[in-house]
């Protein structure tokens, strides 16, 4: 990851005349401040890495809250064994040219029992492979603070998350009972056993993650781009082939030109036909877009309301 | 590259404009079915900032008439308030214009509100505050157009919705405006903050004035709803305050580097400044501004930077970096003005924790002057506050802390009160004045508190309750016993029962150590008695002391005094 100061990155200096802050240096400084309140006040903070965009984004802010000093937690990829092998590779390299820690959790046992959300459903897989494993992991390290890439303008239920999200002692959320949140003043008391998650990205929107990635030429895994990839094409809908039990009798791959919006497991993130190479040419997709950016993901439909109830349980 | 070089033109353009956008935080809140889930869903809508699959789940759901949308099933998130066709806790939803982006920090009409109005509010640069035009001003629009004024909401919008009800009649919201204008000063001679405000008349239902200017209403001749949004001061302007800068961490990756890291509160700051440490009071010259992308030649709030000083000096987290020229205060006791956002009522003379700036300490609510009703302005003495209760209180912390009243300062000036059992979140707070008694004067001093000195004010500042205990045993051991209470910080006056006047007077010991008692003191009645017997008493309860172990004895007293209650008991004072 390029450490050296690119010439569109740096904030505004007076000397261009500038009189305001722009709405991303204003959402950065806000989020820097929530990384060094957490890593100061927590004994064991956590930053729950899934290689995705808005973890590229929120580990590129961690690099810039503790400069010149290295990060001061290490990161943790929940691998529910159905991560793209670009992802894996990704992640890896990442970690690497950060110099962070990296922890990788599984659970093992329900992997090694074959689970997926064909044998399943998918609710059911994601309870096992993340949810389960999440708070295992979690616990394993004994974790008092955990930081998510999650932003509130995702999914109506992540509207009212706070962004220090008390979870009680078995890692779940009430949204009926959660603290005030005023200022920038974060309550960061906890009982023993119990946790906080930590959403510094709380105030971005999709947008504003592209165009930070834009202009802070932040590497992001290759699948977001488009280029012509094997894919089972079921009407509008186009799977990736790394998993072969996902096929229907006589179906064959194609070739089709495609990127994936947003990264999750393989069987159920679905890719999107499209010309857009590069980041500005994806932000110009998004511009266009009429759907929003979790309408390929299987998950959040399978129930009204579900991505509250998996919050409640305890997934991010 | 693409095969098609205008597009791509045009969204280089587009990202040059997008990097100029500011941002704007406003709060909505509103009674319940004045429409404000209906009018943000309005605003979402019409600014094309909700995606076609989420109109499409809400299609034919609500209570709209067939055909219609329910623009309020957009933004009622949760399935509880699903249910029950209600909003119950503060959402926050974006959108963005050509000209800025927006957060919206959606506040409920009802349960909890003004918790949750409180809470929408603090981070706001502007209040869109919601009237039924076929209601006229309730309760909760001027509950909300309060709670702006307390938090310095510089702007209020005030939106008077549903004029499709009352058949867009102008004198009809010529009326409301008078009426809320006539509120809206009598607010600003309450919390001594006037707000600047601007009324539309809209319909959310029908979009009239939401963004664009409605042919029902020729007779309105201002901006839409949106217009207003777009054309009002932008967000956080405070580059000519006073430098507050409240260390968050000290980096030191090495022991060549040592930096303070910690977001800009106020003010600029330039290489060379001179800068003074609260509430040490040391002063240095900042040397470098340090980022990942550089130094910096000036930063200025809000920005997060870290800080390098010209030599080594003591500075830890919550201490504050301020201007020389124009420090803070430092003090250790506070008026403030309180919201309570707790089940438990305050407790006064209880110890809790205050987060301000980036430090928490333990503090004392000594006194409570009193609550206000937020429905009729009108200032009532109570006893304590309860949920969504408004009221003035006088607080001693522990230890002093660097400060600005609120309305000077958002950064420096407010703070949140926390349980030491439950850890939740009781108050929030926004500090009036400060007192600078505690000898670590820095700036000018502003008058501590007002009125007769309470029981509580005193107890807070001494640690302890007034007391007479009474001790006997040999001299050594009363020494010890008056020596122990004095290094722990007891503020007591040592009495010898055996002197002259009091056998010449028996009733002067009584009065001299009630006086005290009722002054907070703690009268220490000693009595020697070197026979070998020894013992301590107060409040009834007695016991008896090791006379011949002067460390058993001194705490056996302590223990006596805790369980007397004279002690407050405390994390971290030595009591």
């Amino acid at each position: 990851m390029p450490v050296a100061p690119s010439g569109t990155s740096s904030p505004p200096s007076p000397a261009n005349g500038s009189s305001r802050l722009s709405h991303l240096r204003l959402l950065e400084a806000e989020s820097i401040h929530i990384l060094r309140e957490v890593a100061s006040e927590f004994e064991r903070p956590v930053m729950l890495y899934s290689i995705g965009k808005d973890s590229s984004v929120m580990l590129r802010l961690a690099q810039k809250a503790f400069y010149p000093a290295p990060i001061p937690f290490p990161l943790m990829h929940i691998d529910t064994g159905f991560k793209f092998n670009e992802m894996l590779e990704f992640r890896d390299r990442t970690a690497r040219s950060v110099g962070a820690e990296l922890l990788v959790w599984r659970n093992e046992a329900a992997i090694a029992a074959g689970t997926n959300p064909i044998k399943l459903d998918t609710k059911r897989c994601c309870a096992l492979l993340k949810t389960g494993a999440l708070l295992d992991g979690l616990r394993h390290y004994n974790f008092d603070a955990a930081f998510g890439g999650a932003r509130r303008d995702e999914e109506k239920s992540r509207a009212k998350e706070r962004i220090y999200s008390f979870r009680d002692s078995v890692g779940q959320w009430d949204p009926k009972n959660q603290r005030p949140e005023l200022w920038n003043l974060y309550n960061a008391r906890v009982h023993p056993g119990e946790s906080i998650r930590v959403f510094p990205l709380s105030n971005w929107t999709e947008m504003d993650v592209w165009q930070y990635i834009h202009e802070e030429k932040i590497p992001v895994v290759d699948l977001y781009f488009a280029k012509e990839r094997p894919m089972y094409v079921r009407g509008e809908a186009l799977l990736p082939v790394e998993q072969d039990f996902m096929a229907l009798p006589g179906e064959k791959p194609q070739l089709v030109k495609c990127r994936l919006r947003s990264l999750g497991c393989t069987p159920c993130t679905g890719a999107i036909r499209s010309d857009a190479e590069t980041i500005p040419e994806i932000i110009a997709e998004l511009l266009s877009f009429r759907s929003s950016e979790r309408a390929n993901r299987v998950i959040d439909h399978d129930q009204e309301g579900s991505m509250e109830i998996k919050k409640r349980e305890g997934y991010f | 590259m693409s095969a098609t070089p205008v597009s791509v033109f045009s969204i280089q353009e587009f990202l040059a404009e997008e990097r100029e956008k500011d941002l704007l935080r406003f709060s909505t809140a509103g009674s319940v079915d004045d429409g404000k889930s209906t009018l943000i869903g309005r605003l979402l809508y019409d600014t094309q900032s909700v995606y076609e699959d989420q109109v499409k789940s809400i299609q034919g759901k609500g209570t709209t008439a067939p055909g219609q949308i329910d623009f309020a099933l957009l933004t009622d998130g949760l399935r509880a308030e699903r249910e029950q066709g209600i909003t119950i806790d503060v959402a926050y939803r974006y959108f963005s214009t050509s000209r800025r982006k927006f957060i919206i920090a959606d506040t409920p009409g009802h349960e909890q509100y003004t918790r949750n109005m409180a809470t929408g509010a603090s981070t706001a640069d502007a209040a869109v505050v919601l009237i039924d035009a076929s209601k006229g001003v309730l309760i909760q629009s001027r509950r909300h157009a309060y709670i702006a004024s307390l938090l310095r909401v510089r702007s209020v919008i005030v939106a008077v919705n549903k004029m499709d009800l009352i058949g867009y009649n102008e004198a009809t919201f010529q009326a409301i405006e008078l009426d809320f204008r006539r509120l809206l000063e009598q607010i600003a001679a309450d919390t001594g903050n006037p707000v600047e405000a601007s009324f539309v008349p809209v319909s959310a239902l029908a979009g009239d004035n939401i963004v664009h200017r409605s042919q029902a209403m020729p007779w309105y001749k201002g901006h839409s709803l949106l217009e207003l949004l777009e054309s009002l001061p932008s967000s956080v302007n405070t580059r000519q305050a006073p430098f507050r800068f409240p260390v968050q961490r000290v980096l030191r990756p090495n022991h060549m580097f040592r930096g303070f890291a910690g977001q800009i509160g106020s003010g600029t700051v330039r290489p060379g400044d001179t800068i003074t440490v609260l509430p040490s009071g040391s002063t240095a010259e900042v040397q470098r501004i340090v980022t990942f992308d550089g130094d910096l030649e000036e930063a200025y709030a809000p920005l997060s930077v870290t800080l390098v000083l010209d030599r080594e000096v003591d500075i830890s987290r919550g201490d504050l970096i301020v201007s020389a020229q124009t420090p803070a205060k430092v003090a250790k006791s506070i008026q403030a003005s309180l919201v309570w956002m707790d089940q438990r009522p305050l407790l006064l003379n209880r110890r809790y924790l205050l987060k301000h700036t980036s430090q928490t300490v333990p503090v004392v609510l000594s006194a409570l002057h009193y609550r206000t009703d937020v429905g009729t302005l009108s200032r009532e003495p109570a006893q304590t506050l309860h949920m969504n209760d408004i009221g003035t209180v006088s607080l001693t912390v522990l230890r002093p802390i660097a400060l600005d009243p609120y309305g000077e300062n958002r950064a420096t000036g407010a703070f949140i009160l926390i349980d030491t059992d439950t850890n939740s979140t009781v108050a929030a707070g926004m500090i009036t004045s400060a007192g600078t008694d505690d000898g670590v004067g820095v700036g000018s001093g502003l008058v501590d508190g007002w009125g007769r000195v309470t029981a509580g004010e005193r107890d807070a500042r001494w640690g302890h309750r007034g007391g007479v205990l009474e001790v006997t045993g040999p001299l050594e051991l009363l020494d010890a016993v008056e020596r122990s209470l004095f290094s722990v910080g007891v503020v007591s006056c040592r009495i010898d029962a055996d002197d002259d006047a009091f056998i010449l007077h028996p009733s002067l010991l009584e009065i001299i150590t009630r006086i005290q008692f009722q002054s907070g003191l703690l009268a220490l009645v000693v009595r020697v008695d070197e026979s070998g017997a020894a013992m301590a008493r107060t409040e009834g309860e007695q016991v008896t002391l090791d006379a011949t172990d002067s460390n058993k004895a001194t705490a056996q007293v302590h223990q006596l005094l805790h369980s007397a209650g004279i002690f407050i008991p405390s994390e971290k004072a030595g009591l």
